[in-house]
């Protein structure tokens, strides 16, 4: 999964897609994910990135993760061609 | 390098132009302690959920609500509404503070006789009494209040049967401006059922008419209501006095007083909007006092408030079930506690918070209890911050009604303790058992055995 290109991240976890004006708030972890997408990093790469800068295990951010890119997908915040 | 504190990752839509002059709130503290004993300690030792008292905030609102009262009127006197929450240990609080019982039913009037209360400070209210309930008051001396004609001519049956003169009030109905207007308890004022009844007592001359009553509503807001109340109640007596010389000994208001919990749909937090009891002794004394009673036949007022004395010393713990998604997008967070035991979640939209500290990131969720049946809604609406499954959270305000009303319904019911003034928590009900719930079933012998044929799944 890829975000799209054009999404602006800044470091105070505000998010905005140019593309429609819609404009979201992240937390900390969730904004560390979307820069890890926006890195192309795979899924698995970022849960292993959680699980060793946060305390948590594997099954936690597993559930939690697909939960968030459910929701980054449902605000259109994906790029569907990649 | 130490990990960082872990919290679901969150995204929220940020939408504009939605108006809301209170701005939106996004911090939530942490309740972890309830009069100083631990949320976490406490469903270790008892289970979760867990109906959690406080003796403190019972006696202090108490002692609060007969303040405000006896600073106004001369005489006072508070009953204990039994079906609000009458677990024995709550009843027992209420009559060490010197309060008498208010019962409905002759389940609720054994509960108070087996308290110690002498008969004559148990007021028997409701629409169903049976002869032996009838009989059993009329040997105690039970001030008996009269629902309905059938009831005052069974009484009466019952008086010559016993050869006894029993104590009795009429419960009145009236318009007091609000709406709806409770018609369907007692007699009513406007149209003259209430004096008819009175007629049919004095003249009959069996019973003997000690009081008047009314209960005009429930989780009353306009104190303006019971001041209505109180003119048209002292006009009846005042009336009595008149007509047959004959002195009302008391007043009885009834309860109603809401709490400061908050009503679906409301606009603004019950905390904001509800009268304090000093505002509703201010309407209910004022009216008393000018409505013309002579000193010496001033009656003795009577309250029987229920709700707005528990409801603030009660908290529900329970425990974060699971997460999940529904198809809109929403966050549901599953409970271990639901309407089988948070009765009042139908009507409140009770204030619930977490009881572990979080950032101030919070989420829209809709917060659902453990049943498997679509109205088990606790909250169809509240922002938490992320809870995690086993997190535990503390329901506000739910001393009133939830531990009478509650249902054994798919999960069988919690614990209740009591945080003592010693600063121990004290079991005042167990955990139901299956063993309970069993026990006065039956099991016709032709039932006991069945035969399930096998081999159908592998």
């Amino acid at each position: 999964m890829k975000l799209l290109k054009n999404i602006a991240l800044s470091d105070t976890g505000f998010v905005f897609n140019p593309g429609n004006g819609d404009s979201f708030s992240v937390n900390p972890i969730g904004l560390s994910i979307l820069k890890d997408l926006q890195e192309g990093k795979s899924e698995d790469a970022i849960r292993n990135r959680v699980v060793e800068d946060y305390q948590t295990d594997k099954e936690t951010i597993e559930k939690d993760l697909y939960d968030f890119l459910k929701m980054i997908e449902q605000f259109n915040l994906t790029d569907y061609h990649e | 390098m130490k990990k960082q504190i872990y919290e679901r990752p969150l995204i929220q839509r940020i939408n504009t132009g939605m108006m809301n002059k209170f701005g939106t709130k996004t911090e939530y503290a942490p309740v972890s302690h309830i009069d100083g004993l631990a949320v976490k300690d406490l469903i270790n030792e008892y289970g979760s959920p867990l109906f959690v008292l406080s003796e403190e905030t019972i006696r202090n609102t108490y002692r609060d609500a007969v303040r405000a009262f006896k600073t106004r009127y001369p005489k006072v006197q508070f009953a204990w509404s039994y079906k609000t929450n009458y677990i024995n240990a709550v009843c027992n609080i209420f009559h060490q503070e010197g309060s008498w019982a208010e019962v409905v039913s002759g389940f609720e009037y054994q509960k108070a006789i087996n308290n110690g209360v002498p008969g004559p400070k148990i007021i028997f209210n409701g629409p169903d009494k049976s002869d032996d309930d009838l009989r059993l008051a009329i040997t105690n001396n039970s001030p008996i209040h009269i629902d309905h004609l059938d009831e005052l001519y069974r009484l009466t049956e019952l008086a010559e049967e016993m050869n006894k003169r029993p104590n009795v009030a009429i419960r009145v109905n009236m318009d007091t401006g609000i709406y709806p207007m409770w018609d369907r308890f007692g007699f009513n004022y406007e149209n003259g059922q209430a004096w008819d009844a009175i007629n049919k007592i004095i003249l009959g001359n069996r019973l003997e008419l000690i009081g008047v009553h009314c209960h005009i509503g429930t989780f009353m807001l306009s104190p303006q209501a019971y001041a209505t109340a109180a003119y048209k109640l002292s006009d009846l007596a005042l009336g009595i006095k008149k007509k047959f010389g004959k002195t009302i000994q008391y007043i009885d208001m009834g309860g109603g007083f809401a709490s400061k919990n908050t009503l679906k749909g409301s606009f603004l937090p019950g905390a904001d909007t509800t009268p304090t009891i000093d505002q509703f002794a201010e309407s209910i004394t004022t009216a008393l006092l000018n409505a013309g009673f002579t000193e010496s036949d001033l009656p003795l007022l009577i309250l029987e408030t229920g709700r707005a004395l528990i409801d603030e010393a009660g908290y529900l713990l329970g425990s974060v079930l699971a997460n999940k998604r529904l198809s809109d997008g929403r966050r549901a967070t599953i409970m271990d506690f639901g309407v089988n035991i948070l009765f009042t979640s139908f009507w409140y939209d009770h204030k619930i918070s977490p009881a572990q500290e979080f950032s101030s990131y919070t989420e829209d969720t809709v917060m659902y209890g453990p049943l498997c049946m679509n109205i088990d809604v606790v909250r169809s609406h509240i922002t938490l911050p992320p809870l995690r499954k086993e997190d535990h959270v503390v329901v506000h305000t739910v001393g009133a009604y939830n531990m009478t009303q509650w249902m054994q319904f798919i999960a069988m019911r919690p614990a209740v303790v009591i945080i003592g003034t010693d600063g121990k928590s004290h079991l005042i009900r167990s955990k139901e058992t299956i063993e309970n719930i069993e026990s006065n079933e039956v099991m016709p012998d032709f039932l006991r055995k069945h035969e399930l044929a096998s081999g159908i799944l592998k």
